[in-house]
């Protein structure tokens, strides 16, 4: 599968993740979202910088329990809980915001 | 950790590129951290190879994921065994191991060192506490 953004191709796999971790740019986080009637606002993006500061780092994507803890640690308190990411990425928020970061999906998630 | 939490080792004996057994084995445990049990690894024979530092995959074209290790502690895996004699046959030593660490959320959060180099005799003690072992 694939999508184009201003007459360049992305190639993605069977679930729409992109398939190679060096096409991404913000546009493609921004049509992602659009695709899924998301608006990114800075709170989206600060979760999204996140993940991909933390895969460079780490070569993984975080497991949910593991990025909330972590978001916790580094924006604070009132958002490292499980609601507040969720608000911010109902399809949850590895999986999604995983997607819109390039990354790909969280080793262990389904 | 629940008082349901069982004992899970995972024993790794194989260099980590070559075949698929290492990053397949360090995928297991990071799904299974999310299960809540008490999860150690063991580092025997090449698989001690798997914690040198300096991996350079470029070469090879496969992925270096020794980072990947750097992350068990944040899924509360800070138990890894390293075996003493599977180092010093290879001519290695601690110094050549990645530095591993995890916050002690007992001990307001200090790092601390997650590798245990251990000799065969308490390996052997290890491995007969566990509930689990699974090799890799």
């Amino acid at each position: 599968m694939a999508f184009e953004i201003g007459g360049k191709s992305y190639e993605t796999d069977e679930e729409g993740y992109l398939a190679n971790l060096a096409d991404w740019n913000p546009e493609v986080a921004g049509y992602m979202a659009k695709e899924d009637d998301c608006d990114l606002s800075d709170n989206h993006w600060e979760v999204i910088n996140f993940l991909r500061e933390y895969y460079e780092e780490y070569q993984i994507a975080p497991a949910v329990r593991v990025l909330t803890k972590a978001i916790g640690k580094r924006l604070g308190k009132e958002k490292g809980n499980s609601k507040y990411l969720y608000e911010l990425f109902p399809y949850g928020p590895a999986k999604q915001a995983c997607k819109y970061a390039g990354l790909p999906k969280p080793t262990g998630c389904v | 950790m629940g008082n349901g939490a069982k004992k899970f080792m995972y024993v790794n004996r194989r260099a980590p590129y070559g075949t698929i057994y290492a990053l397949e084995g360090l995928e297991v445990v990071l799904i299974g951290a999310a299960f809540d049990q008490d999860v150690c690894m063991a580092f025997v024979d090449d698989g001690v190879f798997q914690l040198k530092k300096g991996q350079d995959t470029n070469e090879s074209n496969m992925k270096n994921f020794s980072p990947t290790y750097r992350a068990l502690g944040d899924y509360d895996v800070n138990k890894l065994y390293v075996e003493k004699e599977s180092l010093e046959q290879r001519g290695m030593s601690e110094d050549d191991l990645l530095e591993l660490t995890y916050e002690d959320e007992e001990d307001d959060y200090k790092e601390k060192p997650s590798i245990r180099i251990v000799n065969k005799e308490e390996l052997a003690d290890l491995m007969e506490q566990q509930d689990v072992i699974l090799n890799y």
